[in-house]
């Protein structure tokens, strides 16, 4: 054992190593690198969801509602972001309690309930769209700007910002871990494999569902939170709706969603890729660089279901050892 | 007299899960060859591999000499095998005369639609009486004649049953049998799998044991109904 | 009646057409293959910028033009089928549903590419018609009948042929529909471009009224959606009056208040509405 936990060791010194990286390197780089970092956090977030096969089309809306809220709070009333994002932490939990209880209580689940979430998601960019008054509707919005400020979460310096995205996204692998230790694994595993036998067997399938759905969409509203105050600028359609929505899901799927930092994994290839594309093609031909990576989307659901990650523990695991012969069992004729 | 149906050393199973090992059986143009044997045996198993809902995994399933093992199930319905499947398989939704409409979906079935259509609510009047009604609303022996009319709608060389009277109360399962000689007095090859093994020895001219995919007993329905093991075993006597 | 009203109500009407077949080609293939095309309003665009391209650039008579995207919807379908679900159909449902996401992403990003992000129009004027003080535009009102027109042919081909016989037949018990002699797959390719076809029929009907630019998919795509699982998601008949409910509510909120706010009332009505009754208003 003492070989595995070495070896764990080291895993994690380079993890450590990989992610002090980003402050030796230029305003570029560390650019990329927050982004990678935020939205590691956001799908890390859906994944915890997802990987329970409770696959949301719309976590847009609680990326939506994780931007939006602080910045509106900010301009409007001054608030800080350090109260005004655990505001909008608990309002996007809030959103998704509302409308989970009623959806896991009637059992909709599968195509139903991904469908009601894509809604989700459409309604509250609607909303912002329609409350173009205080939001700028499809035109966007910006943070009150105050130059470098801490009270304000508005950074001049992209190492700064990243210390605190980091410190984000490790919130969120801590919640995966707890997650993953906890009894939440196997009482949600088992709920996604067989609602009924969970249930029969003393799981309380409500609590579990609505809990690892307040975890997902609170991490998530995190992430929005944060990429609105890096970016000071967000609009409707890049925070909210279907397309945000599913690009989260494509890009937790291709990194790998059952794994800790499958997610993150998904961040760095996608970002990483779209960028590589962008400098590719430049502004030469605009489309070309989503046409590829939609069609990379696709050909990852087809062949590699379980994502980057998925696909390097299948190649690093061992082969089984030969089990016993199994038993014999009688044809239904 | 060359065989309609030769299977010749077939094989098939689920996965793993060995089903059927080197079955040999024939039926001659104008038979009634039955297939009995307890829960589990393969009867069912075996219907699935001649009709081409399962792959044998080796072994030949000639039709007048041309071997069809493997062949997809639409292929093998078109020269000439029509299977009525254990437990009926209607198709719920549709009314009783568009599961007959589809028992005459092959191109050549279609052209005769009308008159067999009429010779299938000639042999069951109820049927005529229901032709609207969805079938999944039918009673079981009415959904059994369905079933039965629906693989007589391509006029097919060679009929499999599959447990006809599974299911069926008592006063059916009397209609059923007869049914079964009446098709076959008609000139029709039918090849039946049964549990019952009393009726099903009455409609027959030979059948076949099959206990546990093999092959355990052949002869002619007199001989069977006379054999010592089957009497203990099957008859109860 | 306050006429603003009436003609609010009459034009809900008129869109509830378009959304209806929109929702019949989606529910048929939910239906029959058991899958949901994602990308579906997606297959509509691609359409649309054809009809486009074919009247505009190589100066195609429009009647021509629309059988074409009729066609073209067709081809794509097939492909969907073919190239995308069929190699999945026995994987996971969901992961069928984000397979024809990511084409979702891929056809935008392609028009974006092949077309940019600019609007383009038809430039047809057709007239708008006065009615007593009610205007309704002709454009409208031809979509309207098209696709009843488009509803009651495939009505008739699912009931009274042997290939719409099947297809609903394979919905029930995909097993046994060899012994019926029928091939599945080209069941399932036929009608992967039936679905096709109607999203190019609707294409031809949408280009006649909207401007076309790559997203466009997204202002009836998730819409559509609404329409196909409020009616209960593979019945094609709950769809159809799923689609004038939705429709009316969108058109006489877009009289009371601004358009989004209609239609945030559209999908608020949806929740709610699955909430009470998870599977649909025709659902099983």
């Amino acid at each position: 054992m003492s070989g595995a936990g070495g070896g764990r060791a080291v895993g994690y010194a380079a993890l450590a190593a990989l992610a002090a990286l980003p402050f030796f390197l230029s305003s570029y780089f560390q650019h990329l690198a927050v982004q990678i970092v935020i939205w590691s956090l956001v799908y890390t977030g859906w994944a915890l969801m997802g990987r329970f096969r409770l696959t949301s089309l719309g976590h847009g809306a609680f990326l939506g509602v994780g931007a939006y809220v602080p910045t509106l709070l900010w301009n409007n009333y001054g608030v800080t972001p350090w109260l005004g994002i655990p505001a909008a932490m608990a309002l996007a939990v809030l959103l998704a309690m509302v409308v989970g209880y009623p959806c896991f209580r009637l059992k909709v689940v599968g195509h139903y309930f991904a469908l009601v979430t894509l809604a989700l998601g459409q309604v509250v960019l609607l909303v912002i769209v329609a409350a173009r008054e205080i939001t700028g509707g499809s035109l966007g919005m910006t943070p009150r700007a105050v130059g470098h400020s801490w009270y304000a979460l508005q950074l001049s310096d992209k190492a700064s910002f990243y210390a605190v995205a980091l410190g984000a996204w490790l919130l969120g692998i801590a919640a995966w871990h707890w997650v993953e230790c906890g009894m939440q694994r196997p009482a949600l595993e088992a709920i996604a494999e067989d609602e009924e036998a969970a249930a029969a067997v003393g799981i309380d399938v409500l609590k579990e569902k609505l809990r690892i759905t307040a975890l997902s969409t609170g991490l998530t509203a995190l992430g929005g939170a944060l990429y609105a105050q890096y970016l000071m600028y967000l609009n409707p359609e890049s925070m909210s709706g279907v397309g945000i929505s599913l690009q989260i899901v494509f890009a937790a799927i291709a990194g790998g969603m059952y794994s800790m930092f499958g997610p993150t994994v998904g961040a760095c290839f996608t970002i990483l890729l779209n960028e590589g594309l962008r400098v590719l093609f430049g502004t030469h031909f605009v489309g070309a660089a989503n046409t590829i990576y939609g069609a990379l989307l696709v050909v990852f659901i087809i062949f590699m279901p379980r994502g980057i990650v998925g696909l390097a523990e299948r190649m690093v695991a061992r082969p089984k050892p030969p089990g016993p012969a199994a038993p014999v069992v009688q044809a239904a004729e | 007299m060359a065989a309609l149906l030769r299977l010749k050393d077939v094989s098939a199973g689920y996965g793993s899960f060995a089903a059927l090992f080197g079955i040999s059986l024939s039926v001659e143009s104008g038979e009634a060859v039955g297939v009995v044997g307890p829960n589990g045996a393969g009867k069912t198993t075996l219907m699935r591999v001649i009709s081409g809902l399962l792959p044998p995994t080796g072994g030949r399933i000639e039709l007048e000499g041309d071997d069809l093992a493997g062949a997809p199930s639409y292929r093998i319905v078109a020269a000439g095998i029509a299977h009525v499947p254990e437990n009926r398989r209607l198709f719920p939704r549709l009314t009783v005369e568009e599961n007959l409409r589809m028992g005459a979906y092959l191109p050549q079935a279609r052209k005769h639609f009308a008159e067999r259509l009429d010779g299938v609510y000639g042999r069951f009047p109820r049927l005529k009486e229901r032709r609207a009604q969805l079938a999944g609303t039918l009673s079981g022996g009415e959904q059994q004649m369905v079933a039965i009319g629906r693989a007589l709608m391509s006029k097919p060389k060679l009929l499999l049953m599959d447990e006809p009277s599974a299911g069926l109360a008592p006063l059916v399962v009397d209609q059923v049998f007869e049914l079964v000689r009446g098709i076959r007095a008609e000139g029709l090859t039918v090849l039946i799998v049964e549990q019952n093994v009393r009726r099903v020895l009455e409609v027959v001219d030979r059948a076949y044991l099959l206990e546990t995919g093999h092959i355990r007993l052949a002869g002619s329905a007199a001989e069977l109904k006379e054999n010592a093991f089957i009497r203990q075993s099957y008859l109860g006597l | 009646m306050d006429i603003y009203l009436l003609e609010a109500i009459i034009n809900g009407l008129l869109l509830g057409g378009v959304l209806a077949l929109l929702s019949l080609g989606l529910n048929l293939i939910f239906g029959v293959i058991d899958v949901v095309w994602i990308v579906y309003a997606e297959i509509v665009m691609s359409a649309m910028y054809g009809v486009y391209w074919l009247y505009s650039y190589y100066h195609w008579p429009l009647l021509l033009a629309c059988v074409a995207a009729i066609g073209i919807g067709a081809l794509i379908g097939v492909l969907v089928h073919v190239v995308v679900i069929q190699p999945i159909l026995g994987s996971a449902p969901i992961n069928q549903l984000l397979a024809t996401g990511g084409l979702l992403f891929f056809l935008q990003s392609l028009a974006t590419l092949l077309f940019g992000t600019d609007y383009r129009n038809l430039g047809i004027r057709l007239p708008v018609i006065e009615i007593g003080d009610i205007f309704i535009s002709f454009s409208r009102l031809i979509a309207f009948f098209m696709a009843l027109v488009g509803a009651v042919l495939l009505y008739l081909f699912l009931a009274k042929t042997y290939l719409g016989t099947a297809i609903r037949a394979i919905a029930q018990d995909r097993e046994i529909m060899g012994l019926m002699g029928v091939n599945e797959r080209r069941i399932y390719v036929i009608t992967s471009a039936i679905g096709g076809g109607l999203a190019g029929l609707a294409a031809c009907l949408l280009v006649l009224q909207y401007d076309v630019h790559p997203f466009i998919g997204l202002t009836f795509g998730p819409i559509t959606f609404m329409v196909c699982v409020l009616g209960g998601l593979g019945n094609m008949i709950g769809g159809f009056i799923a689609a004038f409910i939705i429709s009316q509510i969108i058109a006489v909120g877009g009289y009371y208040f601004p358009v989004e706010v209609a239609e945030v009332l559209a999908f608020v009505f949806f929740i709610v509405m699955i909430l009470v009754r998870p599977q649909g208003i025709l659902g099983k």
